[in-house]
């Protein structure tokens, strides 16, 4: 049988040379970014913002968007947004929060829900209060800045800083770019988007450490090696296996993308963009990066071997290793 | 060669089976569920109310509002036990925010005004387990002759927690009455309530009930002067100016005494129902033996007086003592309708919430989208499992067969734990499973390319598949702990359907780790056996 091969065995590719491409590629990017979010800025959802926002569909199948506006408008609730969605008359209302506190917010559910119920089903209604959705800002921004945090003192603990500076910094332009791609989409920015950035941490540090832990390996087999062939050499040894967890993932994500319906549609979007930035990203960002950053020293490397040796041992008599025999 | 030893086998082959055992009850029709041994924990996935349809309110402790009562009491408190039961002279009792100020007559009633005062600063809270909470009311003495009463934002706090704390059930009693299944109340943080009711589609109901205090009182209407000439002046000393409902709408003023004859706490039954005569919608009511007896020494002693009823403040109706009502039972025509009668009468038997609360975050999903997303959902899940498992056999041949293998176990796996542990499964959660999916055979993966490695620099293919098992083991640990620490801060941050994603990507890289390193290597290591291989089938 003829097997599927993504990626050529013994490959030389000199990746690492692309950073005169890519880091000026990727700084403006980031730039751009930056400048749009000071700008336009995301547009968030009610869980950020508070408000209501209400989606219902059209019991005939097709929604009159022109009248659903001008009856929206007419409640008085200041700015609305009506936004039609999927097929078969799916429509959603966004309200800013209401300034006569809770009950003008009740009351003006009350009264959408009952304008709207003869010609249309409500499927979702949901009010967020300002002080709950000051609270996910604030949950929001701790989660991302401490995972971060986190994993920079695990790697630091498992590597060493200028690895895990690397992986970071790595990871810090995934998230700046899947900003960006909520900026250039105008993809709604909520709480599940949150978790999709957090997602996006952990599977860009995931492609990053497989790639150093190699540049580990190699550094105690070949002491003088250059650091521009060390790292090129541990992305081409574990090209394959990036393209081969990339392509699973994605493969799985299109599968959301095509057939998991309207609401969990802008996750998998965005994480399929995070998917295909993390490996860029891992091969000619934060790998190239270690040529500024340094890699250690071989003295050191040797020293650490033993300690590493010593682990990996008491790691197989853990789950009781298969013994050659 | 690879030696598995049989005890391993057997084990891995048992959790294998438990797993299955764990993750059946799920696809099971309920009478077949039924027959599982009683010991058997034959428990089945939450649904969460994204996918359940349902209403879920937060509720919030409005502690503005409770301070502002508190307050209000305080004033109260400070000159009922100085003027009214100390008989200390004061020239002037004052209020600025927090703290009462009185100012004494003599100076030489201090010490037994600070030991009044000091009556009023009982601790807010008392609790069996860890004793007597913070004191809410700071007493001190002002110069010569003023004294303070301060309330404190600690025993505030106490006081809010603990009444937030009575109001659960309260609101349990108060949701039940919806008639809904398996309804959850919840208290969150210090104030808040959170309110889920699966299968239930109508929020403001649900929120009108909930939405008011439902504090009732039973007070005589204080006749002494004319409604107006109190308006223009000041009520008399012990009564105040209510607003009584007349119905459309409207209200008019009314003066009626501070005291409290009945309160809404001693009834036991409130029924809607009609008004005999009228035809219009009533509550009637039953009270307590306690509040029978007061009801009745009132009603005999005042026949032909108004009798005001009041319900969080404003006076629902003001009927006419007509006669002494010694049997305990009563009725109360407001100007309600059918559905406003239904809903004072669900109030008043639960009892009236001792705080008031707002909401503070409101989400309901129509049954239908439930519906809809779980059948996404459903079949996105299927439609990845078959993307990856194609792709994975297409590229490793037997060795991506054994990977489908242990990803088919993985998704079992995260069902077992999910139902053990009673999670929830949402929306998100789905994404969670779909993305696991394409991430659990990236340890695989990680073992496969490894052993190819090993086997194409010239080692023999025992010693290939050993090394890559080997040497993948650390990677495999140090990609999924970074992972890991990601999820497990979206856990502890996340709420709702966020939390359910979390939960899922957690277990799901904790089974892909046991699935690929344990599982794996144990079909390996059995194909290998059985086919004596020469070389790599990839």
């Amino acid at each position: 049988m003829k097997l599927l091969r993504l990626f050529p065995d013994d490959s030389k590719f000199r990746f690492v040379r692309w950073r005169v491409v890519t880091f000026p590629f990727s700084a403006a990017v980031a730039v751009l970014t930056l400048v749009i979010f000071m700008t336009v800025g995301l547009n968030f959802g009610i869980d950020f913002t508070g408000g209501t926002l209400i989606e219902m569909q059209a019991k005939s199948g097709h929604a009159d968007l022109a009248k659903v506006r001008e009856t929206a408008h007419a409640f008085n609730a200041g700015e609305v947004e009506v936004q039609e969605f999927g097929t078969g008359g799916q429509v959603s209302l966004r309200f800013r929060s209401q300034p006569g506190g809770q009950e003008a917010q009740n009351k003006l559910v009350a009264d959408v829900r009952k304008t709207f119920e003869t010609e249309y089903d409500i499927r979702r209604d949901e009010t967020v209060g300002p002080r709950v959705s000051g609270e996910l800002v604030q949950a929001g921004t701790l989660g991302v800045v401490l995972s971060i945090m986190a994993v920079l003192g695990y790697l630091w603990f498992r590597f060493e800083m200028n690895l895990a500076i690397g992986a970071v910094i790595g990871t810090l332009h995934d998230i700046v770019l899947t900003v960006g791609f909520f900026l250039i989409t105008r993809e709604e920015f909520n709480m599940t988007s949150i978790a999709a950035i957090l997602t996006i941490v952990g599977y860009s540090l995931n492609e990053t450490v497989v790639v150093f832990d190699r540049t580990r390996e190699l550094l105690r087999k070949y002491k003088n090696i250059p650091t521009e062939e060390l790292l090129d050499l541990s992305i081409n040894h574990t090209m394959s296996r990036t393209v081969m967890t990339a392509t699973t993932t994605a493969l799985s994500l299109l599968a959301l993308v095509l057939f998991g319906g309207q609401a969990i549609q802008g996750f998998a979007n965005v994480m399929l963009f995070g998917v295909i930035i993390c490996t860029y990203s891992a091969i000619f960002v934060s790998t190239p990066m270690l040529i500024y950053l340094g890699v250690k020293t071989s003295a050191r490397a040797a020293a650490e071997d033993k300690a590493d040796k010593a682990m990996r041992e008491a790691a197989q008599r853990r789950p009781a290793a298969p013994t050659a025999g | 060669m690879l030696h598995i030893s049989k005890w391993k086998t057997i084990g891995v082959l048992a959790l294998c089976l438990l797993g299955v055992l764990l993750a059946l009850p799920n696809v099971l029709p309920s009478h077949v569920r039924d027959q599982y041994p009683s010991w058997f924990p034959a428990r089945t996935i939450v649904l969460g109310l994204d996918l359940q349809g349902g209403v879920q309110l937060l509720l919030e402790g409005d502690a503005d509002k409770f301070r502002e009562d508190r307050r209000k009491q305080l004033l109260e408190d400070v000159r009922r036990v100085l003027v009214r039961d100390g008989r200390i002279g004061t020239t002037g009792i004052a209020q600025n925010g927090d703290t009462v100020r009185a100012t004494l007559r003599n100076a030489t009633d201090m010490q037994s005004a600070l030991e009044k005062l000091r009556t009023l600063a009982v601790p807010a809270t008392q609790s069996m387990f860890s004793g007597p909470g913070p004191v809410d009311v700071d007493v001190a003495q002002d110069g010569p002759n003023v004294v303070t009463a301060k309330l404190n934002d600690q025993g505030l706090a106490a006081r809010v927690r603990a009444a937030v704390g009575q109001s659960l059930e309260v609101v349990r009693k108060r949701v039940d009455i919806l008639g809904t299944t398996e309804p959850s109340i919840q208290q969150q943080g210090a104030d808040r309530i959170l309110v889920q009711v699966p299968g239930y589609n109508d929020p403001t109901r649900l929120k009108e009930i909930l939405g008011t205090t439902a504090k009732m009182e039973f007070r005589l209407v204080d006749q002494s002067v004319p409604v107006e000439q109190a308006l223009a002046g000041r009520p008399p000393e012990g009564s105040e100016i209510l607003q009584e409902d007349v119905g459309g709408g409207q209200t008019r003023p009314i003066l009626v005494e501070k005291r409290v004859m009945v309160s809404g706490a001693d009834l036991t039954g409130a029924t809607p129902g009609f008004d005999q005569r009228s035809r219009e919608p009533i509550v009637q009511f039953q009270f307590n033996n306690q509040g029978a007896r007061a009801f009745g020494q009132v009603t005999t002693a005042n026949v032909g007086k108004p009798f005001a009823i009041i319900l969080d403040g404003k006076v629902i109706s003001a009927p006419r003592i007509n006669e002494p009502i010694t049997g305990g039972q009563g009725q109360i025509s407001g100007n309600f309708s059918v559905e406003s009668a239904n809903n004072l009468s669900v109030q008043l038997r639960s009892g009236a919430l001792p705080i008031e609360f707002k909401i503070a975050e409101e989400r309901t999903v129509g049954p239908g989208l439930g519906q809809d997303s779980i059948d996404a959902g459903t079949k996105a899940t299927i439609y990845a499992a078959i993307f990856v498992v194609l792709f994975m056999f297409a590229t490793y041949g037997v060795f991506g067969f054994i990977a489908n293998l242990a990803l088919i176990i993985h998704v079992v796996f995260i069902f077992a734990l999910m139902s053990l542990l009673g999670a929830t499964l949402t929306l998100p959660g789905i994404a969670g499973i779909v993305l696991t999916i394409g991430t659990a055979v990236d340890s695989n993966v990680l073992i496969y390319e490894r052993i190819r490695e090993e086997f194409r620099s010239g080692r023999s293919m025992i010693s290939s598949i050993e090394g890559g098992f080997n040497h993948a083991f650390a990677v495999i640990i140090d990609s999924n702990s970074t992972m890991a620490i990601a999820a497990i801060i979206l856990f502890l941050l996340g709420s709702g359907p966020v939390k359910g994603f979390a939960v899922v990507f957690i277990l799901g890289i904790l089974t892909t780790v046991i699935t690929a390193v344990t599982m794996t290597r144990m079909m390996i290591a059995l194909w290998y056996r059985s086919t004596r291989p020469q070389t790599l089938p990839f």
